[in-house]
């Protein structure tokens, strides 16, 4: 039979470039996949708000308001797509680009379960610092090439935030790091079997988690945006899909901080009982939510509050766990 | 009902206390007090010679005994069409000085004369801080000068605008003048003067160190509260000076009441203060009372008491919700709306309306109070509580609330006098003087409640004092259920507008009565009265001048938002951006309740 199949095969298919093909389908899907929960969480994240603010949110469109997206889409693809006359042109249709595209590359490096995931590098944990660095020049850029003074003021605040929480986010991840001895994810999550990162690594753990809501901007650390202070800011003067582009892009960036607490700290896709895709999509559903409901439960501190919290508090926590999971790891090495 | 006597033996100052007063004003300045008006106002009305003015103020202001620390409001009075004038001073426009003292309670009216041809006076501003605005107004409505003022513009009108309309030869409604027009060149002229000038305001561009940055906050900004634009001088997010810009929400109502009979004017004050609905209509309808000299039964007093009580609740949750919401925490404004909505529940079963029932009448109420009415108030008054406890427990001991707003915009009692802050913005510096209790009107005296204060005046006090006015409304509201007296809805007096239609229907006098107030309105005797009202945002005032006529000769309303924006300047030096959008919440301001 297999024989018969391998006659069959034309010449240049061979085995390699099988793999080739299933490796681009499974990061086609897992592509689309990240889009489009990144646009149901939009939907999502209104309904979970309602329920929790006594309130309905959008149920109007479909059964539960489950064709919520369609309708959003279909209205935001409508939208005049206008540039300021006054804006760097250039700069202000990359900016969203770079937003889009940084955080979904960054999917690239999540082992979702023992077979799927697009690449299995060892540089996988700095290739995500990385992106997430050049994350931040979406930012930057769309509110310099904004010419608008809030969206400077939030783009200044952006790059201040972002830059100062990087510092430790990096940080915090090296003991997890050291533990598994190695910047490989699919490493980590397999260093996990016995027990979760998220024991011996709690602060670790606390710090990325914080770290995570800062870099994506979300509530509490929405400052480049805070509606109330900067209507808006860095992205007050986007319209239609380029500012869909930011928007979708904040819910990746939560999507993927989710995925990366899953992976790095709760062992990924294992789990007893359950096949391995659910225990992801579990872990992952969690923090997913956990985002929702800080927004929906805390106000937002000062700015400068914000910026000291990171560097008083964060930061010194974040060297101390290095420390100790250094020496740990020292002491309990054989030879 | 629990009568409080103790508090009655605080009630405002007598009259020998005035008359004292007013003996010892007469001896220092002798002949500059041109003449005492006697007034249905409650408080000496001493026209004073434009040249004693600055001096008679500074000795108010100094007094050693009870000095009169607040400028409580300054305007004006186009007297040229006037006829029932006689014994006053020749007059073709009249400045009036309302002062305050709150240490004596008690207050004191001083008006000057002006001649049409010589319309200036000299400024208050080195006297009282707060006259800067109100001689704007001033300026801006009746084009008199002020010497002296640090920049006399217009604050209400456009700063394009053609004439002053409070005088009595401009006109009030769109029909008298040619239609408008907006052309291109117009329409850039108009955005041209609307292009902020720090010079004129006498601020640099840059310092050695530093160029700044100004940011136009408003007027359509999520944090604004309605139409209100400040030009921010910031260095990085430090705001090194600011600069409101007021009049976006001006409709004219002083004019309007010009050209509306007294009756038909009140559901212009609903929109005045449009959170606080009926608590309008309460100085309005109750100054008109005192013109026509009519006594209301103890009913219409505690429902209109209990109706202002709800509307200050549902003002309050308002407040609080928007106050947290500007401090990022998106969840509680949708909680105090589903409190607001069980009150307008209630307040529609009662009036049939919702925001602006201009449900009081003169002489009484539009209807009595419906069967079932006190099941529906208990309802609410049960509900209240525990979610007022929820509010502190989750929001305002929450450490990033605090961290947002201890300390942040703080002034003392000394500062808030200065300004003419009144209500409780400035019970949140600890200066206990609400009306309600200082001076008891439509029966407040009969209740038992506290009167929360604060101690350090700054933007978490003003929010956990509105928590505590709460609970002390409930309170009120709790007792009207109780004690509801028995009565009539509408005072047996032939000028209660409309007259109680059982009657219209039997005699002929009181159906040609009704006829005449319906399709006239009533005509009140010449006289000047004021009314000021403990409202939900501070002390609101009307000063009603008649000329015996179906309308109001001039209709000034005092409001307390004006003030409070007044003084932002003073206390943002220095802070930060998010500091001032925390303390814009904390203030609790409608735009509507500044501009009128």
């Amino acid at each position: 039979m297999s024989q018969m199949l391998a006659n069959l095969r034309p010449e240049w298919l061979t085995p390699a470039v099988m793999d080739i093909f299933v490796a681009m389908l499974q990061a086609l899907v897992i592509l689309l996949a990240a889009v489009l929960v990144g646009a149901i969480l939009t939907v999502i994240e209104r309904r979970l708000l309602g329920w929790w603010q006594d309130r309905y949110g959008p149920n109007r469109v479909g059964p539960f308001g489950s064709l919520q997206l369609i309708a959003d889409m279909i209205k935001i693809f409508f939208k005049e797509d206008w540039i300021p006359p006054f804006a760097d042109k250039t700069l202000f249709v990359l900016a969203p680009a770079i937003a889009m595209a940084s955080l979904l590359l960054s999917f690239m490096i999540i082992p979702i379960t023992p077979g799927w995931g697009v690449a299995d590098w060892n540089i996988g944990l700095l290739f995500f610092l990385a992106m997430g660095g050049i994350n931040v020049y979406s930012v930057l850029l769309g509110g310099w090439a904004s010419a608008n003074k809030y969206a400077l003021i939030g783009a200044m605040r952006s790059s201040a935030q972002t830059i100062s929480y990087e510092v430790f986010m990096g940080l915090s991840l090296m003991g997890v790091v050291a533990m598994a001895g190695s910047f490989n994810l699919r490493d980590i999550v397999n260093a996990q079997q016995g027990l979760w990162f998220i024991v011996p690594q709690f602060l670790g753990f606390c710090n990325f988690l914080i770290a995570g809501f800062a870099v994506v901007h979300r509530h509490p650390f929405d400052q480049p945006e805070a509606e109330q202070e900067l209507a808006d800011g860095y992205h007050i003067e986007y319209s239609s899909m380029k500012f869909g582009m930011f928007f979708i892009g904040e819910y990746v960036g939560m999507l993927l901080i989710s995925a990366l607490v899953a992976t790095l700290f709760l062992g990924g896709w294992h789990g007893p009982w359950l096949p391995p895709i659910v225990w992801f999509a579990i872990k992952t559903g969690v923090f997913l939510a956990l985002f929702i409901l800080v927004r929906a439960a805390l106000p937002r501190p000062r700015y400068d509050r914000v910026m000291t919290f990171g560097w008083v508090v964060c930061l010194p926590l974040t060297l101390i766990n290095l420390l100790v999971t250094g020496a740990v790891i020292l002491l309990v090495a054989p030879g | 009902m629990s009568v409080d006597t103790a508090d009655n033996s605080t009630v405002r100052a007598d009259g020998q206390h005035n008359s004292l007063l007013v003996a010892q004003l007469r001896e220092q300045f002798g002949g500059q007090l041109l003449h005492e008006q006697g007034t249905l106002t409650g408080m000496p009305v001493l026209w004073v010679s434009r040249g004693a003015l600055v001096d008679v103020l500074t000795t108010l202001r100094q007094l050693p005994e009870h000095p009169f620390e607040m400028l409580f409001d300054l305007s004006a009075i186009d007297e040229r069409l006037r006829s029932r004038r006689h014994g006053l001073p020749e007059s073709d426009f009249t400045v009036f000085y309302q002062l305050l003292s709150v240490s004596g309670n008690r207050d004191i009216l001083l008006k000057v004369a002006l001649s049409e041809r010589d319309l200036s006076l000299p400024t208050v501003t080195p006297v009282y801080r707060n006259a800067n605005w109100y001689e704007r107004e001033v300026w801006d409505m009746y084009g008199v000068r002020f010497e002296g003022h640090p920049n006399l513009s217009r604050i209400l009108m456009p700063p394009t605008w053609n004439g002053h309309p409070l005088r009595k030869d401009h006109h009030a409604r769109a029909t008298e003048v040619d239609p408008y027009e907006m052309t291109v060149e117009s329409q850039e002229r108009e955005q041209e003067a609307m292009q902020f000038q720090p010079e004129d305001w006498g601020m640099q561009r840059q310092s050695e160190s530093t160029e700044f940055m100004f940011l136009n906050l408003g007027p359509n900004h999520p944090s604004a509260h309605g139409a209100f634009r400040i030009v921010l001088q910031l260095d990085g997010e430090e705001i090194i000076d600011c600069v409101p810009d007021i009049g976006y929400h001006h409709r004219g109502a002083e004019k309007m009441a010009e050209r509306q009979s007294w009756h038909s004017f009140i559901p212009y004050t609903d929109r005045i203060d449009y959170v606080g609905g009926v608590m309008n209509n309460l100085p309005y309808v109750m100054a008109v009372e005192k013109l026509a000299g009519i006594e209301v039964t103890a009913r219409i007093q505690t429902v209109r008491v209990m109706m202002s009580e709800l509307f200050r609740i549902t003002s309050h949750l308002l407040f609080l919700g928007t106050y947290l919401q500007d401090l990022g925490a998106m969840s509680p404004v949708f909680y105090t709306f589903t409190d607001r909505q069980k009150g307008y529940e209630v307040i529609e079963a009662i009036t049939g309306f919702r925001m602006h029932p201009a449900w009081f009448r003169i002489g009484g109420l539009m209807q009595d109070l419906p069967k079932g009415w006190d099941k529906l108030v208990q309802g609410f008054v049960d509900w209240m509580p525990a979610r007022l406890n929820e509010y502190e427990k989750v929001m305002m001991e929450n450490s990033m609330v605090r961290d947002r707003t201890r300390h942040i915009a703080a002034f003392d009692t000394a500062n808030a006098l200065d300004w003419g802050v009144t209500g409780p913005n400035l019970r949140a510096t600890g200066c206990d003087f609400d009306l309600r209790k200082q001076r008891p009107y439509s029966g407040y005296e009969n209740f038992d409640f506290e009167v929360p204060l604060g101690s350090n005046g700054d933007a978490f006090d003003r929010g956990q004092l509105r928590i505590e006015e709460m609970r002390q409304s409930v309170k009120i509201l709790q007792q009207c259920v109780n004690n509801m007296p028995e009565g009539d809805y509408k005072a047996d007096h032939p000028l209660t507008t409309p007259p109680p239609r059982e009657r219209m229907l039997e005699h002929i006098e009181t159906l040609i009565t009704h006829f005449l107030q319906v399709s006239w309105g009533p005509v009140l005797p010449a006289n000047e009265s004021l009314q000021m009202v403990e409202a939900t945002k501070g002390i609101n005032s009307y000063y009603l001048t008649s000329d015996g006529s179906t309308m109001s000769y001039r209709t000034r309303i005092r409001t307390p938002s004006f003030p409070h924006l007044q003084q932002i300047p003073d206390l943002m030096r220095g802070g930060f951006v998010p500091d001032l959008i925390a303390h814009l919440g904390s203030l609790d301001f409608v735009m509507a309740d500044v501009d009128r």
